[in-house]
């Protein structure tokens, strides 16, 4: 990996125009203390934590990363991302019960829906961008909300799919301490899989759009294909999330489509840090600990909560956990260098 | 003939609510490039602030048409003064997010005071009853409704077109930079703005107050729905909300009365209608096309 844009420091180039945190990789042995400490983290968290809270962690780091692949790093707001998330979980359910499928296939059915699903709302999308991008992914997935309310026969409308099993070659997964090491995998390699976008020629075009579309056009590069193909794969990520959050909670509700769940979202990869891939799975850990905390102290007003985080973070902390660490990390090698 | 004039006249009163928030919308996008987020929530206090003034004060519907888009308009002056200004400069987005918050915040407190239960509010008795327009009887609160919001409409009109004021507002809605280079403050207008904006939504809500059940998540729905009206006007043209809104108040309405077999069109067709406008027409049937992107 010598590309030759991706090691010039963040200060030496002006700030994209959506004031973005440019992509910058640390150093070869930084990144591989990283990657070691965050596995051993993933490979500890069910015995740290509550089980059933560390699966939730792993399907929001899911959706969070694939939010953040839009978000950082083609400047592309999708504030529509349940439809995705929703979606894949009503067709692994679906899958599951009626098809008594190992539960991967099933999540994997549920992602590949949420793909096509992105087809069409990503075409239609990608023609705006910006606020509007947002308000037009918004009310797309709201469209799927009600079609899914309506559709009883096929959702159970708010009576959610009950049932869901965890089918796995017979093995017993009903605890969730095991269950979490079985999905483990299926969410490492989504998160590699973004990684490896987001590192690919590919990726280095989406960055490039989105901190001049009009430059990247005039290179000749299809820009709306581009965002079109990430929008895409985006909600492909979104839709293994989702999936495994259905199998996870064995049960699926209209919530799952809710526009608070995509607002949520995008705000856990904010509070993560934008563009920065791997601040969405701790703003997703964090979000998700304090959310099952609150609740579990029987706090109902969770969305005055979560409210406050929004504003103070929007506020306050725009760059994020990962992007306050990161940035004075990087002018410190940089003045070293 | 008169099935669908009353279809025709209850799509325009709904059409009214859609525009008197998208107008809002609009004003504000024009002068701060924020889009509010949180404007069905203040559509839903308007609604709640009546309620309550009603039950706990005896404040009448007629004060409380007057009292709550004030008080609601200043509130929007102080949350402008306090936060939304700081992220003006920014992309739009971070707005975006910070009034989404703003939504959650407000919906839960009033959530936690008065829970989730629709109240009914009575409808003022100058306007309770009905009109003979000839075909059949209209219901006077709702001629009132629409009568009152095409007035708002074209006072707004008016005073953006035929005003010193009005003047200053759209020549910094599109040439901020150059309407500074003549000496103009622009950034004083902007918190009014933004305050008359918010106090249209309260006004909205009022008036919805009699009409539609109080409660706290009655802004949450129709607010995206109000997002998919401005994308069909064209955020960028206070024409085109308001026009959209009453357009889509009567698509609504007759997909309904028309197509009752499948109860989803009438929830889900300003959506479809938006598909429709963005392979058409992306900017919006009003709208000025963006720069290339």
């Amino acid at each position: 990996m010598t590309s030759t844009v991706d090691t010039a420091p963040e200060a030496a180039r002006p700030a994209p125009p959506s004031g973005l945190v440019a992509v910058v990789r640390a150093p070869r042995w930084v990144r591989y203390a990283l990657l070691a400490v965050g596995l051993l983290v993933a490979a500890w968290l069910p015995n740290g934590l509550y089980p059933a809270v560390a699966v939730d962690i792993l399907c929001w780091a899911l959706f969070a990363v694939a939010v953040d692949l839009l978000l950082g790093f083609t400047g592309l707001m999708s504030f529509g991302h349940a439809a995705f998330w929703g979606t894949s979980a009503y067709v692994t359910g679906l899958v599951a019960i009626h098809a008594g499928l190992p539960f991967p296939l099933a999540v994997l059915a549920g992602a590949l829906a949420a793909a096509v699903l992105a087809v069409p709302i990503g075409y239609l999308a990608v023609k705006r961008t910006g606020i509007y991008f947002a308000m037009v992914t918004l009310a797309f997935a709201q469209l799927v909300y009600y079609v899914a309310n309506e559709w009883r026969s096929v959702t159970q409308g708010e009576n959610g799919l009950q049932g869901v099993p965890r089918e796995l070659f017979g093995l017993d997964l009903t605890d969730d301490y095991y269950f979490y090491y079985a999905i483990l995998p299926v969410v490492l390699l989504g998160l590699a899989a973004a990684w490896r976008i987001v590192h690919s020629p590919f990726g280095r075009v989406l960055v490039g759009i989105r901190d001049n579309p009009a430059r990247a056009r005039a290179l000749g590069y299809p820009v709306h294909r581009y965002k079109l193909t990430a929008f895409v794969l985006s909600g492909f990520i979104a839709g293994l999330g989702g999936g495994l959050f259905a199998v996870g909670h064995r049960f699926v509700s209209l919530d799952v489509l809710h526009w608070t769940t995509s607002g949520k979202a995008v705000i856990v990869v904010v509070l993560g840090g934008i563009g920065t891939l791997w601040g969405g799975v701790l703003g997703a850990a964090l979000v998700v600990r304090l959310e099952d905390w609150l609740s579990f102290s029987g706090f109902e007003a969770i969305g005055l909560v979560t409210g406050a985080i929004f504003v103070l973070v929007v506020v306050l902390f725009r760059r994020g956990i990962w992007g306050s660490v990161a940035a004075p990390a990087h002018r410190w090698a940089a003045r070293r260098r | 003939m008169s099935g669908f004039a009353q279809n025709t006249f209850n799509g325009l009163v709904s059409g009214a609510f859609y525009a008197l928030l998208a107008l809002g919308l609009a004003v504000i996008f024009g002068m701060l490039r924020v889009v509010n987020f949180a404007h069905g929530a203040f559509y839903m206090l308007g609604a709640f602030g009546a309620y309550v003034l009603l039950t706990e004060a005896g404040v009448p519907f007629w004060a409380a048409l007057v009292i709550m888009p004030v008080g609601l308009g200043l509130l929007g002056m102080a949350l402008e003064r306090a936060v939304i200004h700081r992220l003006t400069t920014l992309d739009p987005l971070y707005n975006f997010l910070l009034t989404f918050g703003l939504t959650l915040i407000l919906q839960d407190l009033v959530k936690l005071r008065y829970g989730v239960q629709s109240s009914p509010y009575a409808t003022p008795s100058l306007l309770s009853g009905s009109v003979n327009f000839g075909l059949f009887d209209f219901p006077t609160y709702r001629v009132f409704i629409l009568g009152f919001a095409v007035l708002l409409c074209v006072a707004v009109w008016w005073v953006l077109t035929r005003t010193r004021i009005g003047m200053v507002v759209r020549a910094a809605t599109e040439r901020p930079d150059l309407t500074r280079a003549f000496g103009i403050d622009v950034g004083r207008w902007v918190t009014p703005v933004f305050g008359f904006g918010i106090g249209l939504a309260g006004l909205a809500g009022v008036l919805a107050a009699p009409m539609r059940a109080v409660n706290p998540l009655m802004g949450a729905d129709l607010i995206i729905v109000v997002f998919a009206v401005v994308v069909i006007g064209g955020l960028g043209s206070i024409f085109g909300s308001v026009a959209a809104g009453f357009g889509i108040g009567l698509v609504q309405a007759w997909g309904e009365a028309y197509l009752s077999n499948f109860p989803i069109v009438s929830q889900t067709i300003v959506f479809v209608v938006m598909a429709v406008v963005l392979l058409w027409r992306p900017a919006g049937l009003f709208g000025r096309e963006e720069a290339p992107a």
